[in-house]
């Protein structure tokens, strides 16, 4: 038992430590470089040690340091616990959403590249996803500010219109591969069709993909659905009156989001470590199917950045309209069509 | 774009106020709206300006007519160059003197450059309210180009100094046309890519269209100018209507919309810059050489040679610092087509070197009173592309 809980830590320890903050915070400067190749400027490039400037990469510490020393403001009629409390909410279900993320195949009979393998898969991973909203939406609300309040309903009724779309989307993918176990569903679309096609996720549902890219692209609130912080009109949305390691809290817990959905996306569409053709147990099959999932993972945040780089921003009843109807039955017939196939199918 | 209101179940609602400036990152320029919101419907709108009032008018008043020629690069300092030509152009009117050839064409030049510079902001200040930052990047990196240019000419940037009356400080740089035509192989590469990344976009087609309407009607009442008048179909034109300068001389077109809303006026503002581009470019093949100012020492200074090297020059020059050029008394007024419209300068002289009243009519000021009604009925987020699209300029508007 000790054992257990002892290898648990571990892995989450590695987790967070090692992918999801040097993640997050590597995130951080591939948007900033991104962003300035997009618009013709150089980007970050100052931050040095010892002269040695490294492409900028040395930002994204220069950054928290920053964070870590600026004042920590609190609104003097701000609820004090909430306030406290709206960011590490925000911050943690995300983090926790990623124990369902296998990223790698079981290596000798047992899950070293992945948190837990609960009967739960990926439910676990939606229900925990989804309690970020309040710590969105408690910011906002405990910040005493119109600004923030705007920003926060506008994320709770964004978040939530979403989340409808997006657990449609996926539905039709769990039906496919016929469970919610994400190692199970990388294990049926690791098969191939008619000999030589992949069978995966965005092969056998392809609206289901595009439909899934469009709600994760408004669950991480980003461009063209950012407006529940749309800095031009209301200021920063529900983190206005956040600063110092607060801020940076919301601030990493968007990128935190951007990996999620992205990871989420690779085990259900693109077959997660699967690499096709190529199986065993062998280490360096092994190394070479993490290598392959951190790849597919890169590239669906290069696709969230594209877009976010390329298109304005909606306006709120648009968002709503869209997300209502036009996601939520698209996804229903995604569903239904899927539903009549399998049926005939089988 | 009103929506049909449900009908409410009895809950208790208020409406929520909601000040918006003037330091809120949308409100460039300095003005506060006071907001009256249902939800994120607005119910009214209360515009304050004032807050960027430097008292440019009472300044004038104390300094000589060349003096008042670095305040005036502080009103629109979107497009300052033509500020600049607005004030030489009325004071000249009240001169009843004709400044060289070469002089008109360069002042056409700049001001166009300037609406290239004006227009270019509206539409970048638009995308990035939108969240398209990328594409006001690329509409600000095509403007830089012209403010080297004018850094070359005048010394300055964006405070430019350069009108005088009678003339111009200097003449061009031998490489302007150069530059120009880099710049302007530049600005049209990137229309490109703006009008692919933007025109066509559904959201920001949605995001435009039918917001903020004014029609022509209405417009013409509240007293529009410039491209917001235009955009509503009023082919209103100062360069056109009442030509100053040399504009009756080449050939350009005056863009319309129909529908006088955001997405027009983005439409009309794209179209003037290729129409500014072709009237620099005619204003190169028809520029003659020669002098830049007027050859009377009484209105202009005179070179450098003769101030040092003869007592007339000397005396001429003492005269035109400490007294200002003696413009005769009476009372004028010169309008000009700025970077958002009609911008006029109604010039009082007293027959002494400095102004007696100088009043300045601002084009976003008449544009601004009808921010209200535009903005009635839409949504929180319409406030932002709306007030962008009407190009406030806080230094012209409170002077």
């Amino acid at each position: 038992m000790l054992e257990l809980v002892l290898i648990a830590f571990a892995k989450c320890v590695f987790l967070f430590l090692a992918f999801l903050l040097g993640g997050a915070a590597i995130l951080s400067w591939v948007e900033r470089k991104m962003s300035a190749v997009i618009q013709d400027r150089i980007g970050p490039n100052r931050a040095a040690v010892f002269g040695f400037t490294a492409f900028g990469l040395f930002h994204p510490i220069a950054d928290g340091i920053k964070m870590l020393f600026k004042e920590d403001f609190v609104p003097a009629r701000a609820d004090k616990i909430l306030f406290f409390f709206a960011p590490v909410l925000s911050f943690v279900p995300p983090l926790l959403a990623f124990m369902a993320i296998p990223f790698g195949p079981p290596v000798a009979g047992r899950e070293w590249l992945m948190v837990s393998d609960s009967q739960m898969g990926l439910l676990f991973l939606l229900a925990v996803a989804s309690i970020g909203v309040y710590g969105h939406t408690l910011a906002g609300w405990s910040s005493d500010n119109k600004f923030s309040l705007m920003g926060a309903l506008r994320t709770s009724s964004q978040l939530f219109s979403y989340e409808v779309g997006l657990t449609l989307s996926l539905l039709g993918v769990f039906m496919v591969y016929g469970t919610i176990m994400p190692q199970a569903i990388i294990g049926g679309q690791s098969e191939l069709m008619w000999g030589w096609l992949p069978r995966w996720g965005i092969v056998t549902q392809p609206l289901g993909f595009i439909l899934f890219m469009l709600a994760s692209i408004a669950e991480t609130k980003r461009a063209p659905f950012d407006l529940p912080e749309a800095d031009s009109e209301l200021v920063a949305g529900y983190s206005t009156e956040y600063s110092s390691m607060r801020f940076a809290m919301f601030f990493l817990s968007e990128f935190v989001g951007i990996l999620l959905v992205s990871a989420f996306g690779a085990v259900l569409f693109l077959g997660g470590w699967n690499i096709p053709f190529l199986a065993g147990d062998a280490w360096w099959v092994v190394l070479l199917q993490v290598g392959a999932f951190l790849a597919k993972v890169g590239a669906l945040v290069y696709l969230q950045m594209l877009v976010r780089w390329t298109v304005p921003r909606m306006r709120f009843d648009q968002v709503i309209d869209f997300g209502w109807k036009y996601l939520i039955p698209f996804g229903l017939l995604n569903l239904l069509a899927t539903a009549v196939v399998l049926a005939v199918w089988r | 774009m009103t929506q049909e209101r449900l009908p409410m179940p009895d809950l208790t609602c208020r409406e929520m106020l909601l000040q918006m400036g003037p330091s809120h990152p949308a409100m460039h320029g300095t003005v506060k709206l006071d907001l009256r919101l249902d939800g994120e419907s607005i119910v009214a709108v209360d515009t304050t300006i004032g807050f960027l009032h430097r008292g440019f008018e009472k300044m004038c008043e104390n300094s000589t007519w060349n003096q008042c020629f670095p305040y005036a690069d502080r009103l629109n300092y979107v497009s300052p160059a033509i500020n600049g030509v607005g004030l030489a152009l009325a004071i000249e009117k009240l001169l009843g003197i004709e400044i060289p050839e070469r002089t008109k064409y360069i002042r056409v030049i700049l001001s166009e450059i300037a609406r290239i510079q004006d227009h270019l902001t509206a539409i970048a200040a638009a995308a990035l309210e939108l969240g398209g930052f990328t594409a006001m990047l690329w509409a600000v990196e095509a403007r830089d180009y012209y403010y080297y240019m004018f850094e070359d000419v005048t010394g300055a940037r964006v405070t430019l100094s350069y009108c005088r009356v009678g003339g111009v400080r200097n003449d061009l740089t031998p490489d302007f046309r150069q530059k120009f035509d880099h710049a302007a192989r530049i600005t049209e590469k990137l229309m490109v890519d703006i009008d692919r990344l933007l025109t066509r976009n559904r959201i920001f087609v949605d995001r435009m269209r039918d917001i903020g309407v004014m029609k022509a009607a209405e417009a013409i009442d509240w007293g529009f100018s410039g491209p917001c008048l235009r955009a509503a179909g009023v082919p209103y034109d100062v360069r056109k209507d009442d030509p100053y300068l040399v504009y009756d001389r080449v050939d350009f077109d005056v863009p319309i919309g129909d529908r006088g809303d955001n997405f027009d006026r983005y439409l009309v503002r794209m179209e003037e810059i290729r129409q500014s581009l072709r009237i620099i470019r005619q204003c190169f093949d028809q520029m003659p050489d020669g002098p830049v100012n007027h050859p009377d020492w009484q209105v202009t200074h005179p070179p450098k040679s003769e101030v040092y090297g003869t007592i007339e020059g000397m005396i001429a020059q003492f005269e035109l610092v400490f007294r200002g050029p003696v413009v005769p008394p009476g009372e004028v007024f010169r309008s000009v087509e700025g970077g958002n419209g009609e911008l006029g300068f109604y010039v009082v002289s007293d027959g002494s070197g400095r102004p007696y009243r100088l009043h300045v009519r601002p084009p976003c000021f008449a544009i601004m009173q009808a921010l209200g009604d535009m903005l009635m009925g839409t949504m929180v987020a319409d406030i932002i592309p709306t007030f962008d699209s009407i190009n406030m300029i806080g230094g012209e508007i409170d002077r």
